[in-house]
């Protein structure tokens, strides 16, 4: 199947914010989407776990269902998807360099939207010490393992984390008949907010909170790991270690690309119309900001869908935007950083995090006066938002703790 | 037990105990002087012990101890590797490199180390002021007071140009033996070597064990010249962004323990950090310890503050093998028939291919070339050379941030140094060596490898 030299709009990844993105433009423009995969729906695939698909769906479906189920919807709305794919290079135009078996191609088009997701950090990004044995895994690798190939790279490892997708790997390890040992928590308390979800697993699998992994041992595959806890050290045995979550954007594409990337969430600048630096790019989804759920970056891909499509035509108000300050070094990101005149803006809420646990108060102002406020007690990972103002102007958005 | 039956049938005219980059080096060195070569290594791949973790540097040997067996190999061996990495494939990355001095002390023994690479025979060294190497290197801290530039020291591809050697010592007739640790041996006119997969026979023995070289001696020859004293390195490698943060490679002023800190590019577009000097007595385990790298990541922005605000891809950490000399320990055996390669303690991969040929000269063994030698071409994989994604009928691609092929990952896969772990699969090809370290590919990888690897990635789950 070859590629075409051109399209309408080029969307990159297809998971349910690109999916969600290109089923709203299909209607009105030419959309090819990429996905470097071999199969399209992104990280759902592997999500062999409820609940996906109630805000698209209107039911409870497993992530794998839930994929095929948007796939679908956009296949059937025209969107035509390319899997095999890799985007290697973004250049203004707008126009990307894509590989695949056939090796270098280039597509130009009115519109591109970027929508790569997210993946986790891994072990050595976190400097973990030890051995190097093979057992090592993220969360993504376990679930693609066991619910795309029918395999266990392990019996009895431990998670390091303790962030939903921490529970989602517990869930993942008990489906396929693997007993994780232990649960490791460097921070005082879980990070997983939704008790619901989260107590019927923490019965089965002891969780070490205030603990670090101080080593992994095993020379050819796991065999040991050593913990430093509030006791001091102490070693179990383990034939595998899961790294979850801490979650970062994958957007390698901005290196060497004209797009302005912000350092605090690790995805592109965008403003309120999900716009890049280069107004012919878009971005939605987790690749924004690490991170939210399928549904809610499924939303986001919908509404900068139709920001886009007000792009197609020339809609889009001007071009004239305005840097969203921050005061108070608790914040750890804001999305978005950058905001234009607010009709038919894709956000309609700033997005945030902070990256330590507050208590204190949150406000937000436009051109010097207050528009909101709220008081927070928050911890990081959980999701805070405030709306975006009617007016524009330049924003800041202030922590003053308590 | 061992296996009293042949490993490998036949007589050998030599047989190098050993497949990491010095093994590898002296077989190519002996097969294309026609010889009939065996090659035993104790792990399942090659490049398992000190070669798996060096800072992939090709040295001129500037800063070698004047007059020094270590020094005429690294300079015979840069000198052959130049002659021949077009030929094999191998990558070549003219970085240059840049001594930098950070406090007053160093900066007074600069004279003394341009002295020293003069001697060498190093005489294109060109003195820098403060200035002059910011001009040069605009990422240098300020803290920079002076240094020099070493216009030669280059950039390779630590892996490639190992396994290159064996391919080539291969395709002329050698034979590997993988998993074979060599448990004694007996000499009768010709060496009896016994392993844990059964004998080897041959008239040279060559010990290029590394880690285990003085153990050998005394199981083989029943003494020892030298004690291997690991020295433990580790190291930290930045994501791909952060290369563009230094073009060459710097390195500290030495001291008498080690070359230093060094923060360089690599073959494949990253830039690393390391490598620490640690000594300790363990030869089997290469420890990474979270302070120590935490540790590099500080000296490293220290060396270049714009790396605060880049991302770590890797940690490795490899032993070197440390005597209690300063120069290497090659000596043939009178009467023996039977040379020690000990000490090459952290030069070898500059120094392996002059290694080879100190050897040789050192066996003085009556030989006949093959008329056509065959030259192998390896697949590259560094960023500096075209690469098969690039390329039509490549498979697409399956390692999405190393951007490796499939059409890369199955030819690694086959032929006598086949990949038989994803350890050695890594280091071929590059899976798993990317940002993600695994997160997209594991579950493609563990297909792909099905019936390969001694020990399957992962088991079918009922």
């Amino acid at each position: 199947m070859s590629l075409p030299g051109e399209v309408d709009v080029i969307v990159i990844g297809s998971g349910p914010a690109g999916l969600g993105a290109a089923t709203e433009l299909a209607s009105v423009a030419r959309v090819l989407v990429l996905d470097r995969e071999t199969e399209a729906g992104g990280i759902p695939r592997h999500c062999g776990h409820f609940p996906f698909g109630l805000r698209e769906f209107h039911r409870l479906m497993r992530g794998p269902d839930y994929a095929r189920a948007l796939v679908a919807r956009a296949e059937a709305s025209g969107v035509r998807i390319a899997t095999g794919v890799n985007v290697v290079k973004l250049h203004p135009g707008p126009r990307v360099t894509v590989t695949s078996d056939q090796g270098p191609h280039e597509i130009r088009a009115k519109l591109v939207l970027i929508a790569t997701g997210v993946r986790e950090t891994s072990r050595a990004q976190r400097l973990i010490g030890g051995e190097k044995p093979a057992g090592v895994l993220s969360t993504g690798a376990l679930q693609s393992l066991v619910y795309l190939e029918g395999k266990r790279p392990f019996r009895r490892p431990i998670i390091l984390g303790t962030e939903l997708v921490s529970f989602s790997a517990i869930m993942t390890c008990l489906h396929a008949g693997i007993r994780p040992v232990a649960m490791i928590e460097p921070g005082p308390r879980i990070t997983a907010r939704r008790p619901a979800i989260v107590y019927p697993w923490l019965k089965r699998v002891p969780v070490h909170l205030s603990t670090n992994i101080r080593r992994i041992e095993g020379r050819e595959h796991v065999e040991r790991v050593v913990l430093a806890g509030p006791e001091g050290e102490s070693t179990l045995a383990a034939d595998g270690v899961i790294v979850t979550g801490r979650f970062r954007p994958e957007a390698t594409l901005l290196e060497g690309s004209h797009l302005e990337r912000d350092p605090a969430t690790g995805g592109p600048v965008i403003d309120n119309f999900g716009c890049c630096s280069d107004p012919s790019y878009f971005a939605a989804g987790n690749v924004l900001r690490p991170v939210e759920t399928a549904g809610w970056s499924w939303a986001e891909g919908v509404a900068i869908g139709k920001t886009m499509r007000a792009g197609l035509q020339g809609k889009l108000p001007d071009i004239a935007r305005h840097r969203v300050t921050t005061t108070g070094d608790a914040i750890g990101w804001v999305l978005p950083q950058t905001v234009r005149a607010p009709e038919n803006a894709a956000f309609d809420r700033f997005q945030m995090r902070v990256n330590r646990p507050v208590r204190g108060r949150l406000s937000l102002r436009v051109a010097g006066s207050e528009y909101a406020s709220r008081s927070i007690v928050s911890r990081p990972e959980r999701r805070i938002t405030l709306p975006l103002p009617p007016t524009i102007g330049p924003v800041e958005i202030l922590l003053e703790e308590k | 037990m061992p296996n009293q039956a042949p490993a490998l049938s036949g007589r050998f005219d030599v047989a190098v105990i050993g497949a990491g980059i010095v093994g590898c080096a002296i077989a190519r060195r002996f097969a294309l002087a026609g010889a009939r070569v065996a090659v035993i290594e104790k792990a399942v791949d090659i490049l398992d012990g000190s070669s798996k973790g060096n800072s992939a540097i090709l040295h001129t040997g500037f800063d070698a101890l004047v007059g020094s067996l270590e020094h005429s190999c690294i300079a015979s061996g840069y000198a052959e590797y130049l002659s021949i990495h077009g030929r094999l494939g191998l990558p070549l990355i003219r970085s240059g490199a840049l001594v930098v001095a950070w406090t007053e002390e160093e900066e007074a023994i600069l004279p003394a180390l341009i002295e020293q690479a003069h001697q060498n025979g190093v005489t294109d060294v060109e003195t820098l002021s403060a200035t002059d190497l910011r001009a040069a290197e605009p990422g240098l801290s300020a803290r920079a007071r002076g240094g020099f530039r070493v216009p030669r020291e280059f950039l390779i591809d630590p892996w490639s140009a190992p396994f290159a050697y064996l391919l080539q010592a291969c395709q002329n007739g050698a034979e590997i033996l993988r998993g074979a640790e060599v448990t004694g041996g007996c000499r009768a006119g010709d060496w009896i070597l016994e392993t844990t997969r059964g004998t080897v026979r041959a008239g040279l023995v060559v010990n290029a064990a590394g880690l285990w070289g003085d153990l050998l001696d005394e199981k083989l020859i029943g003494r020892r010249d030298f004690h291997i004293k690991p020295r433990k390195g580790q190291f930290v490698v930045y994501d791909k962004p952060a290369a563009a943060l230094a073009s060459h490679i710097i390195l500290p002023v030495p001291n008498k323990v080690t070359k230093g800190v060094v923060v360089c590019r690599t073959a494949f577009g990253n830039l690393l950090v390391g490598p620490t000097a640690e000594d300790q007595d363990d030869r089997e385990h290469a420890l990474l310890v979270s302070e120590m790298l935490a540790f590099l990541r500080r000296r490293g922005e220290e060396i270049l503050p714009g790396l605060k605000d880049h991302a770590v891809t890797a940690i490795y950490a490899g032993l070197r093998p440390a005597t209690e000399f300063k120069d290497y320990q090659i000596r043939l055996h009178d009467g023996l028939s039977y040379i020690t390669v000990g000490g090459i303690r952290s030069t070898g991969l500059s120094a392996a291919l002059g290694i080879a040929i100190h050897v040789e000269d050192l066996a003085r063994l009556a030989l006949t070339p093959p008329t056509a030698p065959a030259w192998p071409k390896v697949s590259n994989i560094s960023e500096f050379g075209a690469r098969d994604w690039q390329c039509e009928g490549n498979g697409g691609v399956a390692c999405h941030c190393e951007l490796v092929t499939r059409r890369e990952i199955l030819a690694a896969l086959e032929g006598p140094l086949a990949a038989r772990s994803l350890a050695g699969l890594k280091r071929r090809t590059r899976v798993t060596m990317g940002r993600c370290q695994g997160f997209y590919c594991s579950a493609e990888l563990s297909r792909l490898t099905d019936g390969r690897f001694d020990r399957a990635m992962a088991e079918v789950a009922e």
